[in-house]
């Protein structure tokens, strides 16, 4: 395989390189990029938002793409699931979309009374100069809710940047409710997108505990719940990427300290758990009941992992995910699961991420950034690897390989964080990987269907 | 999720809601897939060739490769051209495509990029590879749709490569619309067995509908090769199926090559499928054979099967102006009453048409281009309907209004037959019977009260 020479810093072998990987970069033009644009950012982030309006400002495919998507589920409205567009034309182009944008705005918040509106900018937007900022002004005062411009023109970095242009937004409703006096023992819950449900189960475990949540920003949130987030005494951040920035901002203006948390994994869940308990350290009940809650929910789950772990020891995986921060975790989660980590790449990894990374892999491990589909399944034939972590656009290229999937992405069906989660990975990478239906891969054929070897494939 | 949606329609001035369409240049991508080798590239931000690809690989469950000149602010200043080199070079180096096929996003349009002038300039810097072939079309996606972009990219593949050498070749072309690869299967499979020699331009089955062999290939084995298309300039003739889709690059090649059009409607139900095959035997100078005549006398057969559970259904549908043409006639063969049909994609000729072919049968229906589901939901509440016929999105609708429904066209997100068998031919008339008689007797079955609940139907 060739691999351009402005790649091949991106990509290390771990124990055989010394010089830290070139990360951050933007994609080389030309390359397969698995990577999306600023506006696919900040959309997957607000996106969540579940009573506030989101109008996307832009021709009809930007809007169209992201039309529920994401299975970001809401325990009340269904507002945001819908697909709002300006759908520029030619004539908008030529002499500006701000009218239509004006008036699109007022016609949907007439109809729908949301709580707040966001109105994303895409690539034209930024180049026939349309003020959006004036008419979410204009149409703020006039309608007595917050109109929230997201400056998310896709040309103008990475989805890194559309993270930061979201989280910029959401800070300007941060502080605008009435009350402002500091809950006690209470935390937000940044970067949970509750997809399939998984910001449920973590806010539960914290409500258990005796923590109070004031705001999931984004899952399942609501926009009073989100006004009123600098009340909270400690931000937990999950996802490195998406939402640091908003944590950093509410340290900084509010003094809010923020830890970094996953969700994936048993050690992962249980450490945010703990974390967030020992800085209530003034009330050790909750350190107790974090305790007794982390024992309660791995005694539940451990003797179903035991048995998923006798079929997936010994097992190879590749990881390509968005954030490196969840790369951690599932690498620490296959662990568990007795199988290594072969390949694992991300598209939006920090050099510290991936110093990380090879902290916690194994020698020989490829560590890989911004990969292309080819390098991607060159790693994973190179590697042998039994199983791929991806999203939409891996899943198909594992399948043709003759290789399990499991989709940790927008299109996971069942909720993977919390330790109810841990139990639905293993379920979900033990039926996959023993799934007989790779012994008809001819790649395949002749090798052992699962480790327990009962199910020997002919040749 | 719909909830709020009313009968009443009140005037939209600036807004769409809840799309019938999609841009222009995820049909330019889907197009460029269908040659073989080639490798699609997008002239724009990165995020608009992320989406495509999976959009498109939500849609064909298959791995769809496809370049992006990764603009930045810089670019959009300067333009586009150093960005464009770079992809150039850098996709020939890895990737080693036998061509590449640009297309524009709504950036590289607004700010002006002149990519005939770029290809020059990377033929004349020897930055493409002899025998290597580089072209490209305009799909602003501010203008049309998803089938535009798709239209012009088959006529811009005719207009760059399409060759008259001044012999003739015993060969037709067809040029399907925005089909999926097991239509183009089926279309292919027709003319063979009609026995008449084609090419078909673009043909994605094969690459998009490949089998599970253990590798992943970048290239798969379908596609029309480049000597194929080359060779259509001496065709004995062109058959274009769809207005929207097929007929521009048909016409073109008439334009360039001489090559007389026939101009088709998308081989749907069972009138559309007579005329292509009544084509292909005009054409092509042969008779129907009677294993063609039976595969339709099955489906006429079925047809007086169930007309008793069809006549008179009044059926609401949205989709592609040249699927919905056709399919509208195949509702009408059905004894259905089309109520509302709409498409997001803009152009008279859809209305025209439409209301022509409707105006004995259903004088009354709705038919509305360059709309959006969110009009043809309040249209069903002012009137409802006895079945939904629309892509995925559809599916909002019909569980609000719990109404049957069936798929098809572009895209089907959530159910997966439309990736092995067709939507065209008799074939596919058959397939679509069932599914209606499907949709329409599980909702009685899971809906009548106890008394109506029958064994047999």
């Amino acid at each position: 395989m060739k691999i351009l020479d402005d790649r091949k810093q991106q990509i290390i072998r771990h124990g055989l390189h010394t010089a830290p990987i070139v990360c951050e970069k933007h994609s080389v033009a030309g390359s397969v990029s698995q990577r999306a644009c600023v506006f696919c950012g900040s959309r997957v982030v607000l996106y969540p938002i579940t009573d506030a309006l989101h109008l996307v400002h832009g021709p009809i495919g930007c809007a169209a793409y992201t039309w529920d998507i994401r299975g970001a589920q809401s325990s009340g409205e269904q507002l945001y699931r819908n697909s709002f567009s300006t759908d520029l034309r030619e004539m908008d182009v030529i002499y500006g979309g701000e009218k239509k944008l004006y008036h699109a705005l007022c016609e949907l918040i007439d109809a729908h009374q949301p709580r707040a509106a966001f109105v994303y900018s895409t690539c034209i937007v930024g180049v026939i100069g349309d003020d959006v900022g004036a008419v979410c002004k204009r149409v703020a005062a006039e309608k007595n809710i917050p109109v929230l411009p997201v400056h998310s023109e896709g040309f103008k970095g990475t989805k890194k940047d559309g993270y930061r242009a979201a989280c910029e937004a959401v800070y300007q409703l941060i502080g605008t409710a009435k009350d402002n006096g500091p809950i006690q023992h209470s935390i937000n819950i940044l970067g949970d997108f509750n997809l399939a449900g998984e910001t449920w189960i973590i806010r539960d475990y914290y409500r258990r505990i005796g923590i109070n949540v004031v705001a999931c920003i984004t899952g399942d949130a609501r926009v009073d719940d989100i006004r009123q987030a600098h009340r909270a005494r400690l931000n937990l951040v999950q996802c490195s990427g998406s939402m640091a920035a908003l944590g950093a901002m509410m340290e900084r203006d509010y003094h809010i300290p923020l830890k970094r948390v996953s969700y994936f994994g048993i050690e992962d869940m249980s450490a945010a758990l703990y974390e967030a308990a020992k800085f209530f350290g003034d009330d050790p009940e909750i350190l107790r009941r974090a305790e007794k809650l982390v024992r309660d929910e791995v005694g539940k789950i451990y003797p179903h992992l035991r048995e998923f772990r006798k079929k997936l020891a010994g097992k190879k995986a590749a990881i390509y995910v968005g954030g490196a921060f969840k790369a951690f975790s599932l690498v620490r989660a296959l662990k568990m699961l007795g199988m290594r980590t072969a390949v694992v790449g991300s598209q939006t990894g920090g050099p510290e991420d991936y110093r990380q990374l090879q902290e916690i892999c194994d020698p020989g491990t490829v560590i890989v950034d911004d990969a292309t589909p080819l390098e991607l399944a060159q790693f994973c034939l190179e590697q042998d690897v039994d199983l791929l972590i991806g999203g939409v656009k891996e899943r198909p290229i594992a399948y043709k390989m003759g290789i399990a999937f499991c989709d940790h992405n927008h299109e996971r069906k069942e909720p993977l964080a919390g330790f109810v989660g841990m139990l639905n990975f293993a379920r979900e990478v033990c039926n996959s990987v023993t799934s007989p239906v790779w012994q008809f891969a001819p790649r395949r054929r002749g090798r052992s269907l699962s480790a327990t070897g009962n199910r020997e494939m002919a040749a | 999720m719909l909830n709020g949606t009313t009968a009443e329609i009140k005037p939209r001035t600036a807004l769409r809601i809840n799309p019938a369409k999609t841009c222009q240049p995820i049909g330019a991508m889907y197009a460029a897939l269908g040659i073989h080798r080639c490798m699609p590239h997008s002239h724009g931000s990165q995020g608009c060739c992320a989406y495509h690809r999976s959009h498109l690989t939500r849609h064909y469950k298959d791995p769809v490769m496809a370049t992006t000149s990764s603009f930045t602010e810089g670019s959009s200043v300067f333009g586009g051209l150093s960005n464009l080199t770079q992809a150039l070079k850098n996709i020939f180096t890895i990737y080693q495509p036998d061509i590449v096929a640009v297309h524009t996003t709504c950036l590289s349009e607004v700010i002006g990029d002149d990519i005939p002038m770029m290809i020059k300039k990377a033929t004349e810097d020897n930055t493409i590879p002899a025998g290597k072939h580089v072209i490209h079309t305009n799909t602003p996606s501010f203008v049309g749709s998803h089938v535009t972009g798709y239209s012009n990219m088959v006529r811009s593949i005719i207009k760059y490569l399409a060759q008259s050498s001044g012999g003739t070749r015993d060969q037709l072309n067809v040029i399907p619309g925005f089909v999926d690869p097991a239509d183009m299967r089926e279309i292919k499979r027709l003319c063979a067995m009609m026995g008449v020699n084609i090419v078909m331009l673009p043909d994605t089955s094969g690459v998009l509908d490949t089998p599970q062999d253990g590798h992943y290939q970048m290239y798969p084995k379908g596609g029309t090769t480049i000597e194929q298309i080359k060779g259509m300039g001496d065709s004995i003739a062109t058959l274009a199926l769809g207005h929207f889709g097929a007929h521009p690059a048909a016409a073109e090649l008439e334009a360039k090559c001489n090559v007389p059009a026939g101009f088709l409607e998308l081989p749907i139900g069972l009138t559309c499928t007579d005329k292509f095959i009544d084509a292909l035997r005009q054409y092509g100078s042969t008779d129907v054979p009677e294993s063609i005549e039976e595969e339709r006398g099955r489906l006429v057969d079925l047809m007086s099967d169930l007309h008793q559970y069809f006549y008179r259904k009044r059926v609401a549908i949205a989709g592609d102006p040249d699927h919905l043409i056709s399919m509208v006639q195949f509702l009408v063969e059905l004894d259905m009453q089309p109520a509302y049909v709409i498409t997001g994609t803009p152009g008279q000729h859809f209305e025209r048409r439409i209301k022509d072919l409707l105006k004995e049968h259903a004088p009354n229906a709705v038919v509305k281009q360059n709309t959006d589901l969110f009009e043809l939901h309040q249209l069903m509440k002012q009137e409802p309907v006895d079945l939904l016929i629309a892509n995925t999105y559809g599916k909002y609708i019909a569980r609000a209004e719990n109404v049957p429904f069936v798929r098809l066209g572009f895209p089907i997100l959530d159910r997966t037959g439309h990736r092995l068998f067709p939507a065209v031919g008799y074939t596919g008339a058959m397939r679509y019977i069932e599914k209606i008689n499907d949709a329409l007797l599980d909702q009685k079955d899971r809906e009548c009260e106890e008394e109506w609940f029958e064994l047999v139907q």
